[in-house]
């Protein structure tokens, strides 16, 4: 196996009023897709922000590790961060007008990142540019060059977002919910773009998203979060044909993309019962109150991430068949 | 007689100085007990549809009538009780609720103005549609922003059916929840559809949900059904290119099954003057689509198609 180009280690990221991600771990390796998927609240914005040590103001990383290409970014000084930060590692976010500037021409900002980090002149900056907003489906791009981000489709301002994060060939971009905002169409072309410039520059993705149907089609392996902990990690095949944790479970029980044919005149959905809320507070797994397999030791203390098979990993007592080791600590 | 029949439905909107027009001649018919899906990509006119047959905004030419009876000419001082038989959910059930109402209040207010019952029946009535959405008693005296995005989807269901409507227009109703809650928001439309008798137009930009949900589907673009189905032979047999791209756009959640190659390039635009508003991004658009607008024709049983090239 490769040496993983991120290793995210117990990484635990709080607010002052509380711990939100709690020992989270995982690898991507170069050139792969990986997905971090959950459900909103459970903490994968703030994790692929303390990856690249944006956090909003409060927030603070209190512990751990995550070490990109042998540097510890967790711990490494600011001038260091600024120089990986675009350059080797580049974010694209849900919602691209809150990182494009309202009052420069996109074409610009391009060339600004590229400008920054590559200390190319203004001409070949402008040339490149173009060339990218070609590569990402910009049609006319010389002449769009110069228009507002008001000027663009949600899809289309999403693509500028790419031009703008390929920019450097970054070997690890991290998307988060990259589509979310967009419809199935649109979201297909998108994902097909970074899908190709994945292959095409040699980089990971680090692939954050709600959807499972994303996850199974565009993923290589798949970190599944709950309550800011990590729950299970697989390659996407055996994740969808034998998940492991309860929540897992029920997630891909209770989406109605799952079992294609079923209409409600024939079946009620599976339901997870509760919500996330009721993590709040709880001891031990916080998945526990939701829970259908849940036993009595499962409320003591959270359960650890523990191996099933190769590259399978599970957060749950029950799966892992370690309920007596939690029994008799 | 169907419950609500739509007919030749125009909306159009006036902003700086440029007309749009979201609903372009739609017609369509929702039968009591009957779930009609609306999909189509965002722009495409589902909601001012859905807001227009509400009389929330007004028509510019066509027919809505309500078991009969003609309300798309009404003035709104007329429309009061065809407002107790047709509701609306919406995707933001946060937005929709005064943050400053306990949920008493939010329920009983619609209550109140259509003159229904006295203190202690709406209370009565209040209590009943809280149990009937699964929310706990003590839910009443409380407010929306103490529930979360689930439980207050279930206040807004709740709001929309103590009245008892027949028809429920549901506007992305499950679009901002965790796949967990959706489940269960699902599970409640269709046992409070099977308790209460409701007919429902479900709008949605989510094919797999409407797939589950649905009887009936109609698919939109730029204003226009583009095609109508029932939900089986629109899966298995969807006769527009349009459609077809949609379903196929759908990414499962199933590895083993290949992507589907994306053959519908570009996005929603505008409608052109002449021929198919679908033209431009169609991949077996031929010339006879850029001069003729093609009108839906039956192709099957109850299947209706607007193309030149189906199948
Ligand atoms: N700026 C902030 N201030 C305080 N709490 C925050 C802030 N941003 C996120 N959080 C909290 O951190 C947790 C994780 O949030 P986030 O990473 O955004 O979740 P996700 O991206 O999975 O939806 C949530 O409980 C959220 O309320
Ligand atoms: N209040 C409004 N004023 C002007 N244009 C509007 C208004 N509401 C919607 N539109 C336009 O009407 C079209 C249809 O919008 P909408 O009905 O919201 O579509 P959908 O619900 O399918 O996303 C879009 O082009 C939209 O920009
Ligand atoms: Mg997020
Ligand atoms: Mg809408």
């Amino acid at each position: 196996m490769t040496y993983p180009l991120l290793r995210v280690e117990d990484l635990t990221i709080g607010f002052p009023y509380g711990t939100v991600v709690h020992g989270v771990s995982f690898d991507v390796h170069p050139g792969e897709t990986m997905a971090l998927v959950g459900e909103s609240g459970c903490g994968k914005s703030i994790t692929a922000f303390a990856l690249m040590r944006l956090l909003p103001p409060g927030a603070r990383i209190q512990g751990g590790h995550v070490i990109f290409d042998g540097v510890d970014l967790a711990a490494a000084a600011p001038h260091a961060l600024r120089d990986i930060r675009g350059r080797s590692l580049s974010l694209i976010l849900q919602e691209p007008m809150t990182s494009l500037n309202p009052v420069l021409p996109i074409g610009m900002q391009i060339a600004e990142v590229m400008r920054r980090h590559e200390g190319i002149g203004k001409a070949a900056a402008r040339r490149r540019s173009v060339e990218l907003l070609e590569l990402v489906g910009v049609t006319d791009a010389d002449r769009r060059y110069d228009d507002f981000p008001h000027h663009f489709s949600g899809g289309m301002r999403q693509r500028v977002m790419i031009a703008m994060a390929v920019a450097c060939k970054p070997r690890l971009l991290i998307a988060d919910e990259p589509t979310t905002a967009l419809d199935v169409t649109i979201q297909a072309q998108v994902l097909e773009l970074l899908d190709d410039l994945r292959r095409q520059l040699g980089m990971a993705v680090l692939l954050i998203t709600h959807d499972l149907g994303v996850v199974a089609q565009w993923a290589d392996r798949v970190t599944v979060m709950y309550a800011g902990r990590v729950v299970e990690q697989a390659p996407v095949r055996p994740f969808f044909a034998t998940p492991q944790h309860p929540y897992a479970r029920g997630l891909l029980d209770a989406s109605v993309g799952h079992d294609g044919e079923a209409h409600y005149t024939t079946r009620r959905l599976n339901e997870i019962p509760g919500s996330i809320a009721s993590a709040a507070g709880e001891a031990g797994c916080p998945f526990a109150p939701r829970c259908p397999d849940r036993i009595a030791a499962c409320r003591r203390a959270p359960p650890v991430l523990t191996a099933l098979g190769p590259d399978h990993n599970v957060a749950c007592i029950v799966a892992a068949g370690t309920d007596h080791v939690a029994v008799d600590r | 007689m169907s419950l609500l029949t739509v007919e030749n439905l125009h909306t159009r909107y006036v902003s700086r100085g440029r007309t749009v027009t979201a609903v372009d001649g739609v017609s369509l018919t929702v039968a009591g007990g009957e779930t009609v899906g609306l999909v189509g990509e965002s722009g495409c006119g589902k909601s001012t549809l859905g807001k227009t047959i509400l009389r929330l905004v007004d028509p510019a030419e066509g027919s809505i009538r309500i078991a009969g009876e003609e309300i798309a000419t009404l003035r709104q001082a007329a429309l009061a009780p065809f407002r107790r038989r047709m509701q609306m959910v919406f995707q933001d059930p946060y937005g929709s609720l005064n943050p400053r109402q306990t949920v008493a209040t939010l329920l009983e207010t619609p209550l109140k103005v259509h003159g229904i019952g006295g203190r202690a029946e709406r209370r009565a009535q209040v209590l009943d549609m809280l149990a009937r959405v699964g929310l706990p008693g003590d839910a009443a005296e409380r407010y929306p922003h103490e529930f979360s995005g689930g439980q207050r989807q279930r206040i807004g269901i709740a709001r929309a059916l103590v009245l008892k409507p027949q028809l429920v227009i549901c506007d992305e109703p499950v679009s901002a929840l965790d796949l967990s809650i959706q489940a269960q928001i699902l599970n409640l439309l269709v046992g409070l559809k099977r308790d209460l008798g409701l007919s429902y137009l479900f709008i949605s930009h989510d094919l797999s949900v409407v797939r589950y949900f649905a009887d009936r589907v109609m698919v939109m673009y730029l204003g226009r059904i583009v095609e109508s189905a029932d939900h089986v032979t629109l899966w298995r047999n969807p006769q527009h290119p349009y459609s077809r791209a949609l379903l196929s756009a759908v990414p499962v959640a199933d590895p083993t099954r290949a992507r589907a190659p994306m053959t519908m390039r570009g996005e929603l635009g505008s409608a052109p003057t002449t021929g198919c508003r679908f033209r431009s991004r169609c991949p077996v658009a031929i010339d006879r689509c850029s001069v003729e607008d093609p009108v839906l024709r039956d192709v099957g049983a109850q299947h209706r198609v607007a193309c030149h090239r189906p199948g």
